[in-house]
């Protein structure tokens, strides 16, 4: 990078923009690069590197014991107290990995774009890890991940199917002559209606029954597998939507991507997590409408959200506060930091109220301003020197309810141990004058350009007798704890 | 000489972290620093993370079936200290069996709510936003007293976020509002620390002048402004008491510690909120909820004895509950599986509790009439809060429960 002239300088602020939304940052060479293509053809790039998709992998089904066969075993005797704890707490610590180990993946340097799709599908199909199940956690997560560019409708189908989802929203429980509603209200609720308008409700309480009913017999076995148990099925005929029949899930299923009204509810929450958290109206129906005449498409959507020029309007510029999982990936990602070891990812994770796998809710993480408090944003603000340079940690997250995740939570949670690539991030600013620094690093990581005084406060930061590559690690670690990079 | 309001709205002006505020916001920074001293009533919350089990807790020791269904856990007898002709205490509440015979301890049972939900954080959840068990709601209840209080007074001037202070390092659901959050502080010092430190005090020579007119960026720094002014203000408060009395060294003697002082600071702080977790007993729970209740007793025995001490008992009310309580029947392993209602513990306030007779405001748990093996709630846990935000706070609470639920003869 020479001198950054105003048009270049643009460029780079639209390609922030782009993969701040769409994948989780870009480092400044990645952004330099992408700004001397043509938008078009950066999408489709995004898109394309996000084709491939290899499943997440903590624990091979053949070697997993579920808690549930664990409580056989003890029964049988085979196994003693100490044995099925120790059980207990290895498995939460498969969780852990499997949550660093998406992490990682949303880090690297392909595929960000499925990565960032499947985790605003982790909010949106919400669940929870319950008895630290690691196998059903895993292949949930695996499901969102790899339909997360596809159709809406097989992702809405697989996701339903999966043993995280029956056994969090009780579907095991929902049988014939003693129906569970859990699953069928969700599913009609946050996952595809919507509750509806003042102008009309979008369902009854009578079709949340009937088709509760059409959903008895989805189950799953012991091995963590989906299986429909015909016995517990209740095949009477169901009145959903006005049409009657002896519905099955999978018909009521069908029933509901039919209805638009179900792609303008995901489409409406889309925009408003990957553009502005107050939509556009007129622009949500007409994406709706896309989405719908194309048999729900994602990746189709994105590229033209991605693409379109309102997209880049000032109003969505910075509009949006980094998660924290987005944050830790990129900071990760643009710095290419590498942490020794699992346990203080998910330390910032819990600390700033967001862990994978462990949504509040069905109903996802709220977003937005729910992010910051006076501690979480203190608490960002000293991210960079935690994980850039080894500052002692003197917050303490905290308790689980649940003994087992509190001590996998606590140990050598504090101690960030980091590699940090900035041989690469220098790279791009060879050749930026020192006096330019802080408003050129500004161009790359922060969506508003830098204040005068803000400006004057960065310079401050720099000691006397740093050498170039020192007064670029100070000044970036300083940008990032300014309150405008919790901004997106 | 200058008053202590000139000295705030100096130092206020002149501290590094406050520095870092555009200067928009530094009218709305003074505006809060003049606060009268509330000399109100004050809510003190002690949380018991996990899921305490409340028939160990307050034991009904006449109950054939207790002791039927929790053969190797239940306390006998002979141990119980004694309350009623059905109730009495876990002997690991020693220290605070004097409270309750000096008329200052409360016992409400069976407190839950509709639909119970099993999971830690759900329920956590719905005790800390007051919700429905089918309702997701992103705000907590002090949150929303804190709203309803700036709503309340003109020019917003009650609305800071100290006003309601959870002794920690991270802010729980309960305490977020729509507006305003509450305020964690572990450590006073600490904190006001952190607000100067670092990069922080490095910007203390700047002057921002403009101002952001990006809604994003003027939110965080207003949120910026607030914490470093709080931060200085209870700092400013805390460092001018130190209270002789002794607790216990335990965490919540610790935090207890610390809410006793800043009440003698004369903190404008209504809400206080401290929690400790471990009580998820599913594995040999008698020595780990003795030692837990062992503890927690001893803490709030002597937050009480100082608060009499300082003569602040008629304006502390201290409440405690858990999530949930625990199954009737043991399991296998000398444990307890998650449960539904249970007990909320109440100390202090006027001498909180019927004028007369048992301070055990109703009926002991029915175990013959369960809900699959767990307790049926018969006091809704949003009742007691109703009861502290209204006849208590002054506060108006159904705007901030979002409906009316009927009050409780308990402070």
């Amino acid at each position: 990078m020479e001198q950054i002239h105003a048009p270049q300088r643009q460029a780079v602020a639209q390609m922030r923009h782009l993969f701040n939304r769409a994948a989780f940052g870009a480092t400044p060479a990645e952004l330099d690069a992408a700004a001397r293509m043509p938008l078009r053809r950066v999408v489709r790039k995004l898109i394309d590197d996000s084709q491939k998709v290899e499943p997440l992998e903590v624990v091979a089904r053949e070697e997993y014991d579920s808690k549930k066969q664990l409580k056989g075993l003890l029964r049988n005797g085979m196994l003693d107290r100490d044995a099925l704890r120790t059980r207990i707490r290895e498995n939460a610590e498969l969780v852990r990995d499997l949550n660093v180990q998406w992490l990682d993946r949303m880090v690297a340097d392909k595929g960000a774009l499925r990565e960032k799709m499947a985790l605003f599908w982790h909010g949106h199909f919400a669940v929870r890890a319950q008895g630290r199940n690691a196998l059903v956690m895993q292949d949930y997560a695996n499901v969102i991940r790899q339909h997360a560019l596809g159709s809406f409708g097989d992702l809405l189908m697989a996701v339903s199917k999966t043993p995280a989802m029956l056994q969090f929203l009780n579907n095991q429980q929902n049988r014939k002559n003693a129906p569970n509603e859990n699953f069928a209200r969700e599913l009609m609720e946050l996952f595809t209606l919507g509750r509806g308008s003042s102008a009309g409700v979008n369902y009854t309480e009578h079709d949340i029954k009937e088709a509760a009913r059409a959903f008895t017999g989805w189950q799953f076995t012991l091995e963590g597998q989906f299986v429909f148990r015909e016995r517990v099925h209740d095949d009477g005929p169901k009145t959903i939507f006005g049409k009657t029949g002896a519905f099955k899930g999978e018909d009521v299923i069908g029933m509901l991507l039919e209805r638009r009204e179900t792609a303008r509810f995901v489409v409406d929450k889309l925009y408003r997590y990957f553009v502005n958290e107050t939509p556009d109206p007129a622009r949500v129906t007409d994406l709706a409408e896309q989405f719908y005449r194309s048999g729900y498409q994602i990746a189709n959507l994105m590229e033209t959200i991605f693409s379109a020029s309102w997209f880049y309007d000032k109003a969505n510029l910075g509009a949006q506060i980094k998660s924290p999982v987005e944050l830790l990936a990129g900071m990760r990602h643009t710095l290419g930091v590498t942490f020794d070891a699992p346990q203080p990812q998910v330390f910032v994770q819990r600390t700033l109220g967001q862990i994978l796998f462990y949504p509040p809710n069905v109903a996802g993480w709220p977003g937005g301003r729910n992010w910051i408090d006076s501690s979480s944003l203190l608490f960002r603000m000293k991210l960079p020197d935690y994980v850039l340079r080894a500052a002692e940690v003197n917050v303490r997250s905290k308790d689980e309810a649940d003994v087992n995740a509190t001590l996998l939570a606590r140990k050598g949670a504090n101690q960030f141990a980091t590699k940090v690539d900035w041989a690469g991030f220098e790279k791009p600013f060879a050749r930026v004058a020192e006096a330019d620094l802080p408003d050129a690093l500004a161009t790359y990581l922060l969506p508003l350009p830098l204040r005068p005084e803000q400006r004057d406060l960065l310079l401050k930061q720099l000691k006397p007798g740093q050498d170039t590559s020192e007064k670029l690690k100070t000044l970036t670690a300083a940008i990032m704890a300014l309150p405008e990079y919790q901004l997106s | 000489m200058p008053t202590r309001r000139d000295f705030l709205q100096k130092s206020a002006l002149t501290t590094a972290g406050s520095l870092l505020i555009p200067n928009f916001l530094k009218a709305y920074e003074l505006d809060r620093m003049g606060l009268p001293p509330t000399g109100q009533k004050i809510v003190v919350v002690v949380q018991l993370s996990g899921g305490n089990d409340g028939l160990n807790t307050v034991v009904p020791y006449r109950n054939d079936i207790y002791y039927r269904e929790r053969p190797t856990i239940a306390i006998r007898p002979e141990k119980v200290l004694t309350l009623t002709d059905e109730l009495g205490l876990n002997p690991a509440l020693e220290a605070i069996r004097p409270l309750y015979d000096d008329g200052q301890m409360t016992i409400i049972n069976n407190v839950g709510y509709p639909n119970p939900d099993r999971s830690h954080f759900r329920s956590m959840d719905i005790w800390h936003t007051a919700s429905d068990s089918n309702q997701y709601v992103n705000t907590g209840w002090v949150g929303r007293y804190l709203d309803a209080q700036c709503k309340g007074a003109p020019s917003a001037r009650a609305g800071v976020p100290y006003r309601a202070l959870e002794v920690d390092d991270t802010l729980s659901l309960s305490m977020k509002g729509d507006a305003v959050n509450g305020l964690a502080v572990l450590d006073p010092k600490k904190l006001y620390n952190q607000t100067r430190s670092g990069l922080v005090k490095g910007l203390s020579a700047a002057t921002p002048a403009s101002t952001p007119e990006h809604d994003q960026v003027a939110y965080l720094y207003k949120t910026l402004a607030e914490t470093v002014s709080s931060a200085e203000h209870v700092y400013d408060k805390a460092k001018t008491v130190s209270t002789p009395k002794l607790y216990p060294a335990s965490e919540l003697g610790s935090r207890l510690k610390t809410v006793s002082e800043l009440i003698q600071s004369g903190l404008e702080t209504s809400v206080y909120y401290v929690s400790i977790g471990s009580f998820d007993t599913h594995i040999n729970q008698p020595g780990q909820q003795e030692r837990l209740l062992r503890q927690y007793a001893e803490a709030v025995r002597a937050f009480m004895d100082d608060m009499k001490r300082a003569g602040r008992t008629q304006d502390v009310l201290l409440m405690t509950f858990s999530e949930f309580g625990r199954r009737v029947k043991q399991n296998a392993s000398n444990g307890t599986d998650h449960g539904t209602a249970s007990n909320v513990l109440l100390f202090g306030g006027n001498g909180a509790g019927p004028a007369t007779g048992s301070r055990v405001i109703n009926a002991a748990p029915n175990l013959t009439d369960l809900d699959e093996g767990d307790l049926k709630y018969t006091v809704d846990f949003r009742s007691i809060y109703a009861t502290l935000l209204r006849d208590w706070l002054k506060a108006d609470d159904e705007a901030i429960l979002g409906r009316r639920f009927d009050r409780l003869p308990i402070v």
